[in-house]
């Protein structure tokens, strides 16, 4: 098995998908010849072509609405919007029109898309490259919402979201593109070459879509986490002595809310975890199903630890950032709550 | 500084609110119009480039003349596809497209569904289209190209079943009355939301021609929906990619209250908005029925042929308010219509059939009662299924389909909430 880093990983995928299926297109602002700024396209123009992977002007209403015609034709679009923060002027595209193909003509015509993005902070990115949209998507009906924290996973997942028949936002934690970072910016991240998540098996693989996974079994509290904070979960918890359950959700929507249920109804505490303002973020949402489905377990309330309610600040990005030790304090309270 | 000649403007700045030529109480003003002759335009080879007619953005290309002749090279362009049989049933279809709307007008206002929209006075527009476009080929409409649907032998009780939202809407009451889907006539479904689908349609271009495949999409949209972002982002797609696109802009005059000129006519055409970005454009007489047939045959081959888009601004004015949701009269002159210049699409092809001996008064007055009857029974038959305030119509429970290709597990539980909600009363 081979160690990729996230990028190769989400390049792998792509190209394992373009070679079995020719309905399989791949485009985006400077994904052709030069690979992406981000290079998660490298190679794939040479290997298959202009016409299967190309440039396109900086119009991302214009890359998702042709995208939703080519899906609507019968092709595989799989886009990339260059930061997920550039993605507004395709919302309407995306919520008015693609999310809605399928319901409003019956079953007509469908829009089986993939809408890749790099997503959240920890690059010194500012507020343009940096936010973490993903409330933005789970509130619109039609469209599933995926988010992977390793380069396993984000292969898997992503050959999932290509072969899915409906349209898919597929969010990349840029800060997890070379390592699992965990918030300790002072210290070199660890690459994946050395992380067991690194190992990528060869050709065609799937994780579904709709599966949490469980990261670490424990018995005091669960964390839900996705992306980034991950490893921020797995830091907080064993620099504050906690013996946490974790659990990646890596499916937003639609949520394994079972694995959920079942790991609250053990430890009867919650913390929630996520980079995006906190203030009707999707850790809203879990707060309430929490709460809904796991109220005679729970020992203490709910809490959420969020990006704050700002626009993403540059010199303070780790001010801002939700941290190990912002969630260790969370988690501390949550413990001590009787 | 030195002096600037040009330009003896001083005082405050001021900026500058276009107004229709006439509102409610004006008299009818279409002086700013100007149409040329019948036969007076151009018709360039296939394959001209965009630099070498961009005239053709200016003027008007006009088939029938005064006195319901066809004349000019566009007339010649279009050769046997001007026979009897094609514009008899050309007028056929504007007959049926106008009687389909007056019928559904009335059940509007009868109380028998919540919404229509007429698109009196632009039949020939999407009637004579249609004859140009083939099996598999894909149109993008806006809410008022119903007569795709009708020149597509589209059966109007589907089209009824969906504007009544009853038993057998094909679309489940999920979507408007009108705003249909009908994949196998080729018929998007439509929005309802303003510009989207045009660049949909330049992708869906765009995959035909990746696939190496022969069918041609068109995209559709009013003079008011132009000035939406994604009208400029189908035709930046266009011009990058020149995928096998017809490209139609509807310029029916008025967007509800507001005239073309608040979408930027005074300044310049809507055909002129492909020279910028350097693809051929045309403007058509859209009530000249062998004009639109002609302007039309010669977009799509050039689509066929791999020549790549091409605009048309079709020129028509809207006779009917804008939907059953709107009054016209409150911002526009009461008899506008009537001084509409370029005439009745059914009437100038009536009096061209007439001048060809292919037709007379007297079979024109027969075969629109026997319309009128035709669709009289479709809606007997189509109200029989129901209306949006009389039978069942479609399951509640159906809103929950479709959403995604399997119902996630959330769903399911909103489902359940639902049924019980009912069952409990």
């Amino acid at each position: 098995m081979a160690r990729m880093t996230m990028i190769e990983a989400i390049r792998d995928a792509m190209d394992v998908k373009m070679g079995q299926d020719q309905d399989v297109v791949v485009f985006g602002e400077d994904v052709g010849y030069f690979g992406g700024v981000f290079r998660c396209t490298q190679g794939l123009q040479e290997k298959y072509g202009k016409e299967r992977c190309f440039d396109a002007p900086i119009n991302e209403s214009a890359i998702v609405g042709a995208g939703i015609g080519m899906a609507t034709y019968g092709k595989r679009p799989c886009i990339e919007i260059q930061f997920a923060d550039y993605v507004l002027p395709a919302y309407d595209q995306i919520v008015s029109e693609a999310a809605r193909m399928r319901h409003r003509s019956n079953g007509e015509f469908t829009c089986p898309m993939v809408i890749r993005m790099p997503t959240g902070g920890g690059i010194f990115g500012g507020q343009t490259h940096s936010q973490s949209p993903e409330a933005i998507f789970t509130h619109v009906s039609g469209l599933k919402t995926l988010i992977p924290s390793n380069p396993y996973d984000a292969k898997g997942m992503l050959i999932a979201a290509i072969e899915d028949d409906d349209p898919v936002i597929f969010l990349e934690p840029k800060r997890l593109y070379n390592g699992p970072f965990d918030g300790h910016h002072e210290l070199a991240v660890t690459p994946w070459s050395k992380h067991d998540m690194g190992e990528v098996p060869e050709g065609h693989y799937t994780i579904p879509i709709g599966k949490a996974n469980v990261v670490r079994e424990g018995t005091d509290v669960t964390i839900l986490a996705y992306g980034t904070m991950v490893y921020v979960a797995e830091a907080a918890a064993r620099e504050q002595g906690i013996d946490a359950e974790i659990i990646d959700l890596r499916s937003l929507l639609p949520l394994d809310l079972e694995t959920i249920e079942a790991s609250v109804n053990k430890t009867g505490r919650c913390v929630i975890v996520h980079e995006a303002t906190l203030t009707s973020g999707f850790g809203a949402e879990l707060a309430a199903l929490v709460q809904q489905h796991c109220f005679y377990a729970l020992e203490a309330p709910v809490k959420r630890v969020a990006g704050w309610d700002t626009p993403y600040p540059h010199a303070q990005e780790w001010d801002y950032f939700p941290g190990p030790k912002r969630l260790g304090s969370a988690l501390k309270t949550t413990l001590e709550t009787k | 500084m030195a002096e600037i000649s040009g330009g003896g403007h001083k005082g405050p700045l001021s900026i500058h609110i276009p107004e229709p030529p006439g509102r409610p109480g004006d008299s009818p003003d279409f002086s700013h119009i100007k149409i040329p002759k019948a036969g007076e335009t151009r018709c360039p080879d296939l394959d001209t480039k965009a630099e070498d007619m961009r005239d053709m953005a200016y003027s008007i290309v006009r088939v029938l003349d005064r006195n319901g002749n066809a004349v000019g090279p566009w007339a010649d362009f279009l050769g046997d596809d001007q026979n009897d049989e094609v514009l008899l049933r050309g007028l056929k279809d504007m007959m049926v497209t106008r009687a389909f709307d007056q019928r559904m007008q009335t059940a509007q206002r009868q109380g028998k569904t919540s919404f229509y929209v007429q698109c009196t006075g632009e039949e020939a527009i999407a009637t004579g289209f249609q004859r140009m476009m083939r099996d598999g080929d894909m149109n993008f409409p806006t809410y008022r190209q119903q007569g795709l649907l009708i020149a597509a032998e589209c059966p109007l009780i589907d089209m009824m079943n969906q504007i009544y939202s009853n038993e057998k809407d094909p679309l489940a009451g999920h979507q408007l009355p009108a705003l249909y889907s009908f994949k196998e006539h080729g018929f998007f479904t439509i929005s309802g939301n303003l510009g989207t689908q045009y660049v949909q349609a330049v992708g869906w271009a765009m995959a035909s021609a990746i696939s190496g495949d022969d069918k041609i999409a068109s995209a559709w949209i009013g003079d008011g929906s132009t000035a939406e972002t994604d009208f400029h982002s189908g035709m930046l797609f266009a011009s990058v990619y020149k995928p096998p696109v017809v490209l139609n802009i509807v310029n029916n005059q008025w967007a509800i209250s507001s005239s073309n000129a608040i979408a930027g006519s005074q300044n310049t055409t809507f055909a002129a908005r492909a020279l910028g970005y350097g693809f051929p454009s045309i403007r058509v007489d859209g009530n000249d029925y062998l004009a639109v047939l002609a302007a039309s045959k010669w977009a799509t081959e050039r689509a066929r042929r791999n020549l790549g888009p091409t605009l048309i601004e079709w020129v028509t004015y809207r006779v009917a308010a804008h939907s059953t949701s709107d009054d016209p009269s409150a911002y526009r002159p009461q008899t506008e219509s009537d001084a509409w210049p370029l005439g009745d699409p059914i009437e100038r092809l009536k009096n061209h059939l007439i001048a060809e001996g292919y037709w007379s008064e007297e079979r024109h007055v027969q075969a629109q009662a026997e319309i009128e009857s035709e669709i009289i029974a479709i809606q007997k038959q189509a109200e029989s299924h129901g209306t949006l305030v009389k039978g069942d119509g479609p399951d509640a429970e159906l809103m929950f389909d479709g959403v995604y290709k399997e119902m996630p597990e959330h769903l399911v539980r909103q489902r359940i909430e639902f049924e019980k909600e009912n069952v409990e009363g």
